[in-house]
């Protein structure tokens, strides 16, 4: 999931300044469950800025911001309040603000933060386990990826800085490595151990990603 | 063929020490400490150390080599990508440098500039087996180099961090990598010290002790609560708080460190931190 938050309120409140109408729209999947951009919080950004003297034209949340057809498709739904509005407001991941910047010529404002792909451990507490490198080592790595839970990616044991297991950026963080260590250990294993896992391609990550599913069955 | 790696292959105990760069482009004050250390083979040029901006180390190291100063480039992953460190390199062996130390690096967050990107795009075996390829007259891709640079690689290591097993395993691979010499974090363990030297004996890789002049009781907690991987235990830190003069035991502490090394190791390398003028006092028998 991508988690997200919300942008501080004087950053919000600076952009919409100088506007007056707003459409809102918030997403169904990743920002709902992160409860920064669902139903309620759509709501309560409605209300923000009724309170600031604004209007709000119409809002709605779609299923997935991410998904493009289906945002163009719930713009078109609304195609009257969009049209009224001098911005569209997007309480969604920055893939979800793009999914609608890209089917709309109106000024789009990202009322969000997209910080990582994470896990949710509990409700509200979220971890990044991993950063879609391109190139997955987690058979080798007793499914522990050193690429996004160690600080500095590295990819042949620990570093210097660690101390009694915890990683040298915050005495409150597992180090990868040694984590790696014990779980293979466990397992009886050397995994990555046996060899010297050579530089990584970056170009299997290469921004901006494209995929295009092969075999569709056409 | 390096001071250094001379010395090392010669089993003569070897000496090092280490200056940093300064912040700005004054260079002369670190110059002359450099030409004050005395009994010293090499001089190690830290890399942006502890993750703050510096003049460049390879200038430094060059200026230094130019008035016959042998010296150890320090080369971290954190603020260069592989292209950056391989010219980087190329350009070092054209300056004459032929020390190196490979390391990881510090992650940028303690450092001055925490909200720099730290780089990593490799990692010190990484490192190591790049520069191992320039010396077989080859680029990380495989491309050949015209003028094919020579160097003494070294890495460091942490000799008393725990599981043991887990930090040497990193050492054996640093050591196939091509890793010729180990500098070590700071010692202050000599059970430790003798662990690690023992597991060290198949490797048949120089090592020199990382010996940290400690002032006071107050910056032995200063390293143990703020510096990643430096451990003071709490008998020299009771030496410290108990000294009447602290920065006498702390010469005496670090004397006591050279002795083990003379025993166990092949060499020291001294941070002495603005106090160069006491080397001979550390070194003496
Ligand atoms: S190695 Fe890590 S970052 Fe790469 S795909 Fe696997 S889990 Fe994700
Ligand atoms: S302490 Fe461990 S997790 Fe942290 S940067 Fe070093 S190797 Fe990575």
């Amino acid at each position: 999931m991508i988690i997200s938050e919300r942008k501080p309120l004087d950053e919000i409140r600076k952009i919409v300044e100088p506007l007056q109408r707003f459409f809102l729209i918030g997403c169904g999947a990743c920002a709902t469950v992160c409860k920064s951009g669902g139903e309620e919080e759509v709501f309560q950004l409605q209300e923000w800025l009724i309170d600031q003297g604004k209007e709000v034209t119409g809002s709605v949340v779609i299923d997935e911001a991410c998904h493009l057809p289906r945002t163009g498709r719930d713009l078109r739904h609304h195609k009257s309040a969009v049209q009224e509005a001098d911005a569209l407001l997007v309480l969604a991941c920055g893939g979800g603000v793009q999914s609608v910047s890209s089917q709309t010529e109106k000024m789009v404002i990202g009322g969000l933060n997209s910080v990582f792909l994470g896990n949710v451990k509990r409700f509200g507490q979220y971890e990044e386990k991993c950063s879609l490198c391109g190139e997955c080592i987690l058979n080798e790595t007793a499914g522990i990826c050193p690429v996004t839970t160690c600080a500095k990616g590295l990819l042949n044991g620990p570093c210097g800085g660690m101390e009694d297991g915890r990683c040298e950026i915050d005495s409150e963080l597992d180090c990868a490595w040694h984590l790696i260590y014990e779980r293979l250990k466990q397992q009886n294993r050397p995994g990555v151990f046996a060899r010297r896992v050579p530089a990584k391609a970056w170009s299997k990550s290469c921004k901006p990603g494209r995929h295009q599913l092969k075999n569709t069955g056409r | 063929m390096s001071q250094l790696e001379k010395k090392l292959s010669d089993g003569v105990f070897t000496v090092t020490a280490e200056v940093a760069p300064p912040k700005g482009t004054s260079v002369d004050a670190v110059v002359d400490q450099a030409e004050r250390l005395c009994g010293i083979t090499a001089v190690n040029v830290t890399d942006n150390q502890g993750a703050n901006m510096r003049l460049s180390a390879l200038a430094l190291a060059s200026l230094l080599h130019q008035r016959g100063i042998e010296t150890v480039l320090q080369v971290t992953c954190r603020d260069r990508n592989r292209m950056a460190l391989q010219s980087d390199l190329l350009g070092a062996a054209a300056l004459g440098i032929e020390n190196l130390l490979l390391l990881s690096g510090d992650h940028s967050r303690f450092g001055d500039h925490p909200d720099a990107k730290p780089v990593f795009d490799l990692d010190s075996v990484q490192l190591l087996d790049m520069t191992a390829g320039l010396m077989a007259g080859m680029d990380m891709v495989g491309k050949p180099l015209d003028g094919t640079p020579y160097f003494f690689p070294g890495a460091a290591v942490n000799p008393v961090a725990e599981p043991f097993e887990l930090i040497f395993q990193k050492v054996r691979k640093k050591v196939e990598s091509g890793a010729r010499f180990f500098q070590t974090q700071a010692i202050f363990d000599r059970v430790g010290l003798e662990r690690f030297m023992n597991a060290m004996l198949p490797l048949n890789t120089p090592v020199l002790t990382g010996i940290l002049l400690l002032r006071s009781a107050k910056m032995a907690h200063f390293l143990n609560d703020h510096i990643p991987g430096v451990h003071v235990p709490e008998s020299v830190v009771a030496r410290l708080e108990s000294a009447a003069d602290p920065f006498a035991e702390g010469i005496a502490i670090a004397r006591e460190v050279v002795g083990w090394s003379r025993e166990m190791c092949q060499g020291v390398h001294l941070m002495t931190l603005g106090h160069e003028d006491r080397i001979p006092d550390i070194l003496a028998d």
